[in-house]
């Protein structure tokens, strides 16, 4: 096992990251998809997203967005910034600490209604 | 295509297709930022997951310009996701045959997604009478 550094986790988790919401994106085209098949096809399809365990799963999709989207922006400040390259390291933890300060308010959005908690999104529709 | 960075070095790649991709992952990079995070909260956070049912997806896609956000999401993630699969089949696959024949097949999933998406985002008009639940279960 190589003993990379920060770099190297940072690289490793953006990769799997990357790949994980890609294979999300496939399976979310066909299922919007069933738009096509009318109400009752695709309510059918989307009741899935409601239940427990999807909701759990959908903490990590969350999870790899938020990440895969700030490490990006890391890495093109260090691509098109020059000076930032010297920050490299601090801006990785920064990356992780702005995802869990992103992620924990989306977090409570998806998981409170498990627990029969209406968190106030469940009447409106945009 | 090159952009100018203002240091006067041209990019080392030169002006292939890979120095093209490099600047494209970066490029869609900045739009997907906040389109794909606007439309997690869109669709987690200002309405529950459960409420984005075909009756919400029927008074959203009235408007067009939702359609064209969907659509622009739909092609910079699909473009910028298969590219970045691509880099990592570049890293693991030594055969350059198999590279070939991999990639090759890839593009042809990516147009095939593409078309489906494309095709339920052009075509999606919702159906006469009960359109069923706002908010489901």
């Amino acid at each position: 096992m190589y003993r990379g550094q920060s770099g190297m986790w940072a690289w490793l988790l953006h990769r799997v990251a990357g790949l994980g919401v890609l294979l999300f994106l496939l399976v979310h085209i066909v299922d919007i998809s069933l738009l096509g098949f009318g109400p009752n096809v695709y309510n059918e399809g989307i009741s899935l997203f409601g239940t427990t365990i999807v909701r759990i799963i959908s903490l990590a999709l969350i999870a790899a967005v938020l990440y895969h989207a700030f490490n990006g922006i890391r890495i093109m400040l260090v691509d098109f910034v020059p000076w930032c390259v010297r920050y490299q390291r601090a801006m990785f933890w920064g990356v992780l600490v702005v995802t869990i300060i992103c992620f924990l308010p989306m977090g409570y959005f998806v998981v409170a209604p498990i627990f029969g908690i209406n968190p106030g999104n469940m009447a409106s529709g945009m | 295509m090159r952009f100018s960075t203002g240091y006067g070095a041209r990019p080392a790649g030169g002006s292939g297709l890979e120095t093209f991709s490099w600047y494209f992952m970066r490029m869609s990079a900045i739009g997907l930022f906040f389109l794909a995070i606007l439309h997690l909260i869109f669709n987690h956070v200002t309405t529950d997951v459960s409420c984005t049912s075909y009756q919400l997806i029927a008074v959203r896609y009235a408007n067009p310009y939702w359609r064209v956000y969907d659509w622009l999401l739909l092609t910079l993630a699909l473009l910028h996701g298969m590219n970045g699969l691509r880099v990592v089949i570049d890293d693991y696959v030594r055969s350059q045959a198999w590279r070939v024949r991999i990639e090759s097949t890839l593009a042809l999933i990516t147009l095939a997604f593409f078309m489906i998406g494309t095709v339920t985002l052009i075509t999606f008009q919702p159906v006469a009478g009960n359109l069923g639940l706002h908010c489901l279960k």
